[in-house]
């Protein structure tokens, strides 16, 4: 355990606040709760071996940390015991899998219709979720068939008078490149020109499945080709809220890594609304948007609050006359990145999303707008109502034209 | 950023005041470390309880009371500030369904069996109210910390100036299933469940007698509390009520729930989990506050600052192993002693530790003042556990103390502002 967390563990109080927060000891005995299985059980840890294997349902959305009232690191101290238990015993072949995005996303990308075929076939489904684990309903994005990297490099942003660097992490690459050409339109729109440096995986996934190692290298090298920019004064935007976070936050409390690069990036990185919100607030930001007579749910994603930044896409989308956004102020989809891929997991990840979903069902529109990749695609699944980034709104105001495909 | 006001703290005070700037068309941001007093205390209003007596009438005895206690937050309060902060958060939050006023105190049976006054009540409590006499029964559910038999005794020798009330106990074994040690919020949700409660009521009906009021720990449901309370008044055929539990306390949580929402949907905005380490103060004012969620710090400007971050347990009020005092976010001058010379600790529970008095003093606006009772900064107001000079808990005035002077610096602000 890092001394970051161990110093917080003292400052519990056992006032159970997180408790009564937690999204998913609400919906399954099988998780305790933050509080029993990070501050309680880890008097019970020290450097034996770890007591019981409870933590492992914790999804790590962090909602315990936020509410905390006596500053207690509790997402960050069950992400630590988390490791520790799969350090020894040994991490499943599926959380290896499916915690490495650009691997499956280069794997799959040639291959996109046979891949998208295979991931929606039945038959492989059933035989995925008994051989691997991968729970067959379990929502799994599609292929695009093509990259965001290789967009952005034959479409290189022309000279403007400021820059600003595009952190689009493995999501905006391989299944969604349409939101990432999105994302460069509007900065360009701002009089931005976009720099995408070539980039790979974050390391995230690794982490919350359990591989520090792993996830540390990845980070490691990461922020190694993205801190000569932040060193030159560029500022770093991300549309990823969770992979955003990671350099933002998660890098240094949860994996333990301290270097110089890693504090370049993390204080030049911004969450995009986060960017775009603050440039209106210097009156930097174009709002020459026609009117979208639209009523749109938000869901601020769980990984979007531990940025501190309040829900900057309300007031954002505030600057657009006619559009109506309803925050649903929800606390968890329950996807949590790939906790509810796991085939021991959905159901609890789907009675978490149950909330959500039934609100967004009852407010009666086919769109609802949320941050973050992976939040988007659970919605979809539960809840059958398309999903998209808050910038696609803004893309669409500012009249930059339709959408690019997937 | 740049808000009309920011708020630190986001319990009863913090939110007041928010929730009122809101509804004035203020752009307000409330920041806090994280979620405070709501979730571990319950929903009731205590304006004043004991003065030192015990109160029947709040109307009637804060002005003895403010005199008697020239220090205490009160006495910068008018008496019609104080009941309009009570009629107002009456008829805002119909969810609760807060039932009394400031003319009489419920007395309202706790947890242990004691009495506890309380000026507003949610309706869900109501009918526990032991002014009115009867026949109780109090059921458990196996819920922790909830003992019905250890209450209904100590209530029988409560004293009650004669009136006379009959408690007796009951267990109940609804259908729990798979979890050893259900908490509060786990049977909140339980009571949700129409089965849930089907069950409950059979295997009550035989049991209850004639002209029993019903009572059960304060965990009948979350975000339908009541719906499920008036179901289980109808099915049991009996007035019900709850008493409040030790935390996490559920009428609480509903409080902070209906108050956050009606703050945003006022267009106010709330980060929670977000800390303010600094300020940037000049010329006798407070410019912005500074948090640093991330590696990088965040400024928010605004004209007005409320503090309400509460005493020492929450972190408002700070001690060092020194025994030094401090407040917390602008370091403010406090009144009370400066150190703890004398014992740390003192042998009864109850007796006075010299350092229950010690907050934040203000002046009739609410501004924190310095030894020479002038405002340290001319758009600072403090309001809640973060005052000098009361006793919450003995004088079971904790949420009425937030609520009113919550309420009064939001009108100080707006006054300024008009």
């Amino acid at each position: 355990m890092t001394e970051l967390v161990r110093d917080s563990l003292d400052h519990c109080v056992k006032c159970t606040i997180c408790e009564t927060f937690c999204p998913y000891s609400q919906v399954t005995p099988l998780f305790p709760g933050p509080k029993y299985v990070g501050p309680q059980a880890e008097r019970y840890r020290g450097s034996g071996a770890s007591a019981d294997a409870s933590v492992d349902y914790c999804s790590g959305c962090g909602i315990c940390t936020q509410v905390c009232p006596q500053g207690v690191k509790i997402a960050e101290i069950n992400s630590q015991a988390r490791a520790q238990l799969w350090e020894e015993r040994g991490i499943p072949l599926r959380n290896q899998l499916i915690a490495r995005p650009s691997v499956l996303g280069r794997l799959g990308t040639p291959i996109a219709p046979l891949a998208n075929w295979a991931l929606r076939n039945r038959p492989l489904r059933a035989l995925a979720d008994r051989l691997l684990g991968i729970h067959r309903d379990a929502p799994l994005p599609r292929f695009a068939g093509r990259t965001f990297q290789r967009w952005a490099r034959g479409r290189p942003s022309s000279a403007a008078e400021r820059s600003v660097v595009y952190f689009h992490a493995c999501g905006t690459n391989y299944y969604e490149p349409g939101l990432g050409e999105m994302v460069v339109r509007v900065l360009e729109h701002n009089g931005f020109q976009v720099v995408v440096p070539p980039q790979d995986c974050c390391g995230l996934p690794l982490q919350s499945n359990g591989n520090f190692k792993a996830a540390r290298a990845y980070v490691r090298r990461l922020v190694a080709n993205l801190a000569p920019y932040a060193r030159d004064g560029l500022p770093i935007v991300a549309n990823s809220t969770s992979c955003g976070l990671m350099l933002k936050r998660e890098a240094r409390e949860i994996l333990g890594v301290e270097d110089e690069d890693l504090r370049a990036v993390s204080e030049a990185t911004y969450d995009l609304c986060e960017f775009l919100l603050l440039l209106h607030e210097r009156g930097e930001l174009r709002t020459d948007f026609q009117p979208l007579p639209l009523t749109v749910p938000y869901h601020a994603p769980c990984q979007q609050r531990g940025h501190g930044i309040g829900k900057p896409a309300l007031d954002l989308l505030a600057l657009i006359q006619d559009l109506q956004v309803i925050d649903l102020d929800v606390d968890c989809c329950g996807i949590a990145g790939t906790y509810g891929l796991k085939k021991e997991k959905y159901e609890i990840s789907m009675a978490v999303g149950e909330r959500l979903f039934t609100a967004l069902r009852e407010s009666g529109n086919d769109l609802a707008a949320c941050d973050s990749e992976t939040c988007r695609w659970q919605i979809e699944h539960g809840a059958g109502v398309h999903a998209v980034h808050p910038v696609e709104l803004l893309h669409r105001a500012y009249g930059l034209g339709a959408a690019a495909g997937g | 950023m740049t808000y009309d006001t920011v708020v630190i703290g986001a319990g009863v005070a913090g939110l007041t005041a928010a929730l009122r700037l809101a509804e004035a068309g203020e752009r307000v941001l409330v920041v806090a470390n994280g979620v405070g007093s709501t979730h571990l205390a319950p929903a009731t209003i205590d304006v004043l309880g004991f003065g030192p007596g015990r109160v029947e009438s709040p109307a009637q005895a804060l002005p003895a009371f403010t005199e008697a206690n020239p220090d205490h937050p009160y006495a910068r309060l008018s008496p019609d500030l104080v009941a309009a902060s009570v009629e107002w958060l009456r008829a805002r939050l119909p969810a609760i369904g807060y039932q009394g006023g400031l003319d009489e105190n419920f007395l309202l049976p706790t947890a242990i069996g004691a009495v506890k006054p309380s000026a507003l009540v949610p309706e869900t409590m109501v009918a526990g109210d032991l002014r009115a006499g009867g026949r109780l029964v109090f059921v458990g559910l196996g819920l922790k910390d909830f003992y019905p038999a250890y209450l209904a005794d100590n209530l029988a020798q409560a004293p009650l100036d004669g009136r006379v009330v009959s408690a007796r106990s009951l267990e109940a074994s609804p259908p729990v299933a798979g979890e050893a040690d259900r908490s509060s919020v786990g049977f909140a949700r339980l009571f949700e469940e129409p089965s849930f409660r089907d069950a409950l009521v059979r295997e009550l009906a035989g049991k209850l007698e004639r002209d029993e009021r019903v009572g059960f720990p304060a965990v009948l449901g979350l975000r339908r509390a009541g719906e499920v309370w008036r179901e289980l008044e109808a099915g049991l055929g009996r007035p019900v009520f709850e008493v409040a539990t030790l935390p996490p306390s559920l009428s609480g949580i509903r409080l902070y729930e209906a108050m956050s929402a009606a703050l945003r949907e006022a267009g106010g905005r709330i980060h929670v989990g977000e800390p303010v380490v600094g300020a940037d103060t000049r010329a006798g004012r407070v410019e912005a506050v500074i948090t640093q969620p991330t590696a990088r710090a965040t400024t928010y400007r605004a004209r007005s600052f409320v503090l309400a971050t509460g005493g020492f347990a929450s972190g408002g009020l700070q001690v060092d192993s020194h025994g030094r005092m401090s407040e917390a976010v602008f370091d403010l001058p406090l009144a009370g002693p400066a150190s703890l010379d004398g014992p740390r600790f003192l042998p009864d529970y109850f007796d006075e530790h010299p350092l229950n008095r010690v907050g934040v003093a203000v002046d009739d606006g609410l501004r924190p003042i310095g030894r020479d009772d002038r405002p340290v900064y001319e758009n600072l107001h403090a309001s809640g556990a973060t005052l000098a000079g009361a006793l919450p808990w003995r004088e079971a005035s904790g949420n009425g103390l937030s609520l009113a002077t919550g309420y009064a610096a939001a009108a100080a602000i707006l006054e300024r502002a008009s």
